[in-house]
């Protein structure tokens, strides 16, 4: 289980986040949505370490970090409990596939190259990206490179992935593929945080949604909930917007 | 041309390619990878921005940049003797040799590491990598393939700096050519060959740099 208490982060004079709290459950996913500039991508990083917090702390399965002052240490036990998918996949752009996959394992976990291939291999087979296993990134489509980077940040069965709108790169035909895969590690049970702006995602394959706006949470509901009955009047705007765009 | 000065370059020739076996190639190596060594190093400690380090790496490459190596041999081997410091002239060509490398290279590394998108940095971080470990297994590579041209342009340059040692004694290419030249007159034509000698260096260098570019693009 993981809670994120307090977390406050500002860029200058501007304040991002503000106050932000909530608990991921084991085998939670949950849908973070908002509109841009509301700061999901700046919590995300905050709760990476890629970002100094201001202030805040993650109790991460009973230890606690603080964001902001945690010893190099600490930060990176913490690290090896989660895994992050970037919006540009940033993929290792000289390892293939399969070595990206191993990499985290081989170099940080100090694990046999042999269990690294294993455990690599089953990750790219999990989301079929096994036949492309030798392949650079440079070869690969948007879409299929997030599938291995999706296969990167489990492979280490990290306590929580972390995922910074895995789709918003690709072209529209792409995103089925990633969207698939990651509705089915959902429905395998492992515990995921997705800032997405996929409402059906968010209906479909989330628990829970986190509604985010001007760096506080406006609304935490069951992902039902939200869609049918949302209780805040920002909620219902916000599904209004959507529901506008979509026309 | 006359038979005689035939003769004399089918002699000589040999001669001065042992001596750039001997001379001109181990100089070209030895200050080349001692230049890249502190090119690389050079380079983290200003992406790293790491305090102290930082401002001596910039004042390094200021002064190595801004002077011509000519003084810097100078100072090296007919200056140093003055404050204690007596080198020989191989050393001392060495040492002048590989600052240059290293302030030169340090610029081309720099700008290399900083063309890998930072998110693969922030990525290896995601998988547990510490700094060190992600410059090594994923960011350094990468920046060596986009710095392995202009680094090999610096190798090249390199082989032909060499030439300068002559000026501190060391006797590599010229001097040999000169000594040669010096019993028969024969100047112009001793000095084309020695140029021939580094043009053969060079142009072995160019096609080993087409080979293994080939066979990095392979790799992508
Ligand atoms: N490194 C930074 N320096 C200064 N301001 C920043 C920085 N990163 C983010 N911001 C600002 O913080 C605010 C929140 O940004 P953030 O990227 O977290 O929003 P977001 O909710 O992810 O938006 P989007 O949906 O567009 O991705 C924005 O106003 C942004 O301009
Ligand atoms: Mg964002």
């Amino acid at each position: 289980m993981i809670e994120v208490c307090n977390v406050k982060k500002s860029f200058g004079e501007k304040e991002v986040l503000r106050d932000v709290s909530f608990r991921v459950n084991d085998g939670d996913v949950i849908a973070i949505l908002g509109p841009s500039g509301s700061g999901k991508t700046t919590m995300l990083r905050c709760l990476s370490f890629l970002e100094t917090a201001d202030a805040g702390r993650v109790i991460f399965d009973g230890k606690e970090y603080d964001l902001r002052h945690s010893s190099r240490k600490d930060i990176l036990d913490y690290r090896k409990k989660i895994g992050f998918v970037f919006q540009d996949y940033q993929l290792f752009g000289n390892k293939t596939a399969l070595e990206n996959v191993t990499e985290g394992l081989i170099v940080a976990r100090k694990m046999k190259k042999e269990e690294a291939v294993e455990r690599g291999l089953a990750a790219l087979d999990r989301v079929g990206m096994l036949d492309h296993k030798d392949f650079y990134p440079s070869r690969m489509s948007g879409g299929q490179q997030q599938r291995v980077a999706i296969a990167r940040a489990m492979v280490s069965e990290p306590g929580v992935i972390f995922f910074d709108e895995p789709t918003s790169a690709l072209d529209p035909e792409l995103t089925g593929e990633v969207l698939n895969v990651m509705e089915k590690l959902a429905k395998e049970g492992t515990t995921m945080v997705v800032v997405t702006h996929e409402m059906e995602f968010a209906r479909r394959g989330a628990d829970r949604v986190i509604l985010m706006e001007g760096g506080v949470i406006v609304e935490e509901d069951d992902s039902q909930t939200f869609f049918t009955a949302p209780k805040t009047e920002r909620a219902k705007a916000f599904l209004e917007g959507i529901r506008g765009g979509d026309r | 041309m006359t038979e005689r000065i035939i003769q004399e370059l089918i002699d000589s020739f040999p001669k001065l390619l042992l001596t750039a076996l001997k001379v001109t190639v181990p100089l070209t190596a030895i200050s080349f990878t001692i230049g890249i060594l502190i090119a690389l190093m050079t380079a983290l400690v200003q992406i790293a921005k790491i305090p102290v380090l930082k401002q001596l790496a910039r004042f390094y490459v200021w002064i190595i940049r801004g002077t011509p190596m000519l003084v810097q041999l100078f100072v090296v081997y007919f200056g140093l003797p003055s404050i204690g410091v007596t080198l020989s002239a191989f050393p001392s060509a060495i040492i002048v040799l590989s600052l240059s490398v290293g302030a030169y290279c340090s610029e081309t590394i720099r700008g290399a590491i900083e063309s890998v998108p930072k998110g693969q940095l922030e990525a290896s971080y995601c998988v547990g990598m510490t700094f060190p470990q992600a410059m090594r297994r994923v960011i350094i590579p990468q920046a060596m393939t986009a710095a392995f041209p202009p680094l090999s342009n610096s190798l090249i340059g390199l082989v032909k700096d060499t030439s300068l040692a002559y000026s501190i004694a060391v006797v590599e290419i010229m001097a040999q050519a000169q000594r040669i030249a010096a019993r028969s007159y024969d100047y112009f034509w001793l000095y084309l060959e020695a140029g021939l000698v580094y043009l053969l260096i060079c142009t072995l260098l160019t096609w080993l740099q087409r080979v293994i570019e080939r066979r990095m693009e392979r790799k992508r």
